[in-house]
């Protein structure tokens, strides 16, 4: 098993004919995610290399039964992309565009809640299982399948780890993003983690902004039983400046990485000062 | 982006919230003829983008013009925590029977908006007793409506005129892309009149494609000459205070990499990081040429720690683009101004650092680990400290 993403998904990409909706597409399918179809507007009946492409959201779903979305359209049309796919009860909608407007995100996200989907993002590098499916725009050959399962606010943390990880592989690699409002908690994926029987134990990558890890911290202590490493990054940010990402800013005394590596701590997990000692301690973990 | 409190007037005033007479004044002559302008007594209020102004002496009563111009001189110029105050706020003083609290906000856990109302208003609202603070989410597609606005000023014992502030504070909010807007205090006056005395406003950086009048209100902030220059290169640049260049891909390898920096600078004298720049995905010659201008001409970086993970661009591309812009920088010359510390791990990590080695540019060293490229960095910045 896995979480989110399997074998079995059946991913449509909205956006296939941009630049990086072409180009990671068929990274997807190189990496051998069965990618189904496309979506662009006042493109129906075109394809991309094999792979046909539809008008719309829903025409795509009940001509190839897809059951993910990857969004890669531009900021401005995202709203209207994401909201289309969960309008056509698209289980599972990961939303990589950077830069959407956060009101857009929290409308997208309530409307998503209330149709009972998911969404992954935005402003997040997607979700692997390796060896199964690609959803995003993870590097598929960083790491084999294995028995880890992972979740991080940053893309390219969630490489390193899974890269100084790579000989133990993972279960699925989720890349939750790093906008302030997003559609899936690390919470959400450390339950699904707890209950996946192939997943042996998490490493949970945070940054700074918001309470997400303290929260995170605090469902580890009451509800997960597999062992938990954590990293937190930007010890040394300066207060009220956003750090790349949009959610990454400390407010005042609030959302500062030494208060998410305390409360980590006092639930239980063990914090890595670097990523290099994240995987270590994980390393010794398995090892024991 | 957050607001200055005149610009945070200004939004309230267009969006049908009662504010008082004002105008802003750069010099104690403009302060004068502004106090002369709204008559009677006056407030002069340093324009800062922190807390604790009035405690720090930003805010002093007038009632001539000379005493405003006294007032503004002494404000004016003030250190208020790390802010210069440039500029001050001249309005008219009122006569207050009460102080409320309201705001809304985005509240990033529930993933919605938020309002918060109390009727101990004028303090700093995280030291209000919590049972003086009413919480309530927002629906975002409902909103705040008439009769949501009277029933939460009715449960914060707020009077019924403040609700209209409210649901205007809800179209402010949604039409211009707020994720904060706050009056404290909202004044009750002896004429019966509600009015917003001080505002903050948060606007969302990322709406500014949709909104172009918004382009002003940053321009009225002085950034960073150094944070300027990226933001038209499209680079994510923040200067911080130490003299390692840290240059790296990802934000949150970039921040990792300033933590890692800082940690390895505690056995080199407290060395820290100089800058946090975040290349994203690609690392072009261009790219990196820039990159490295950038943080070279801060005169504080005596060392520059290049950390790349090579995922989706492969090490080999991002080590060429390295070597490119090493020529692009020194004309085909000698060294650059401080010595470079590369580290690049993933995706033919070994064959981008082979190139490096083969190249052998003076003042330019590679590192098999992250912990051992900032130890190096650390080590570097510390000998080359003028």
């Amino acid at each position: 098993m896995a979480i989110f993403l399997t074998e079995h998904s059946r991913i449509l990409v909205q956006g296939i004919t941009g630049t990086e909706g072409a180009r990671h597409t068929r990274r997807m399918v190189a990496a051998g995610s069965t990618v189904v179809a496309g979506v662009v507007p006042n493109r129906d009946g075109q394809r991309l290399d094999d792979i046909p492409i539809f008008g719309d959201v829903a025409s795509a779903v009940a001509a190839t039964g897809a059951d993910v979305s990857v969004v890669f359209v531009p900021p401005r049309f995202a709203k209207a992309a994401v909201l289309e796919a969960v309008d056509a009860s698209v289980p599972l909608t990961v939303v990589v565009t950077e830069g959407i407007p956060v009101h857009d995100s929290v409308e997208f996200v309530a409307r998503a809640r209330a149709a009972g989907v998911r969404i992954i993002g935005p402003n997040c590098p997607g979700l692997i299982s390796p060896g199964q499916s690609n959803a995003g725009i993870i590097p598929a050959d960083i790491a084999k399948r294995g028995r880890i399962g992972l979740v991080s606010k940053s893309g390219t943390l969630t490489y390193q780890l899974m890269h100084e990880l790579r000989d133990f592989g993972f279960t699925s690699c989720v890349g939750i993003g790093g906008d302030p409002v997003a559609g899936t908690s690390h919470i959400d994926c450390l339950a699904a983690f707890e209950a996946d029987p192939e997943t042996d134990a998490i490493v949970l990558i945070g940054e700074i902004g918001g309470d997400a890890e303290e929260r995170a911290a605090a469902f580890v202590r009451d509800h997960v039983t597999k062992p938990v490493v954590g990293y937190v990054a930007g010890f040394t940010a300066p207060p009220g400046r956003t750090m790349g990402h949009a959610g990454a800013i400390v407010s005042g005394s609030s959302g500062t990485a030494a208060a998410k590596k305390s409360a980590l701590e006092a639930a239980g997990v063990a914090v890595g000062t670097t990523p290099t000692e994240t995987a270590q301690l994980m390393r010794d973990l398995l090892a024991s | 982006m957050d607001l200055f409190e005149h610009q945070a007037h200004d939004l309230f005033a267009l969006h049908d919230i009662p504010t008082g007479r004002r105008r802003v004044a750069l010099t104690p002559a403009e302060a004068a003829a502004a106090a002369a302008a709204i008559g009677g007594k006056v407030v002069i209020k340093a324009q800062v983008k922190t807390g604790g102004r009035g405690k720090a002496g930003g805010v002093r009563l007038a009632s001539s013009p000379d005493e405003a111009a006294h007032a503004a001189e002494r404000i004016l110029g003030m250190d208020i925590h790390g802010h210069t105050v440039h500029s001050v706020l001249v309005t008219d003083a009122s006569e207050i029977v009460a102080e409320y609290y309201v705001a809304l906000l985005l509240d990033r856990a529930a993933g919605g908006f938020l309002a918060l109302l109390s009727g101990a208003g004028g303090m700093d609202i995280e030291s209000a007793p919590p049972e003086l603070l009413v919480r309530a989410p927002l629906d975002i597609d409902g909103g705040l409506t008439d009769g949501l606005a009277l029933s939460l000023c009715a449960d914060a014992g707020l009077p019924s005129e403040v609700a209209p502030v409210l649901t205007a504070l809800w179209r402010l909010l949604r039409a211009e892309d707020a994720t904060l807007v706050e009056i404290n205090p909202l004044a009750l006056l002896a004429d019966g009149t509600i009015r917003a005395l001080d505002g903050k406003i948060t606007l969302d950086d990322n709406a500014s494609f949709r909104h172009p009048q918004h382009a002003g209100l940053a321009a009225a902030a002085p950034a960073d000459p150094r944070e300027a220059a990226a933001a038209r290169k499209h680079l994510n640049y923040v200067k911080l205070d130490g003299s390692v260049g840290v240059i790296g891909n990802g934000a949150g390898l970039v921040m990792s990499t300033l933590d890692v920096v800082a940690a390895a600078g505690e056995a080199h004298g407290g060395v820290t990081p100089a800058n946090f720049l975040d290349i994203g995905g690609g690392a072009s010659a261009r790219v990196m040429a820039d990159s490295l201008e950038i943080v070279l001409a801060d005169p504080d970086v005596t060392a520059v720690l290049v950390n790349v993970f090579g995922g989706i661009t492969a090490c080999d591309a991002v080590a060429d683009g390295i070597l490119q812009a090493y020529w692009q920088l020194t004309d085909g010359g000698g060294p650059l101004r401080a010595p470079l510390i590369v580290r690049m791990d993933g995706n033919n990590a070994e064959k981008g650092r082979r190139m490096l080695v083969a190249a052998a540019l003076p003042g330019v060293l590679t590192a098999e680990t992250m912990d051992g490229a900032a130890t190096l960095a650390a080590a570097m910045a510390r000998q080359e400290a003028p």
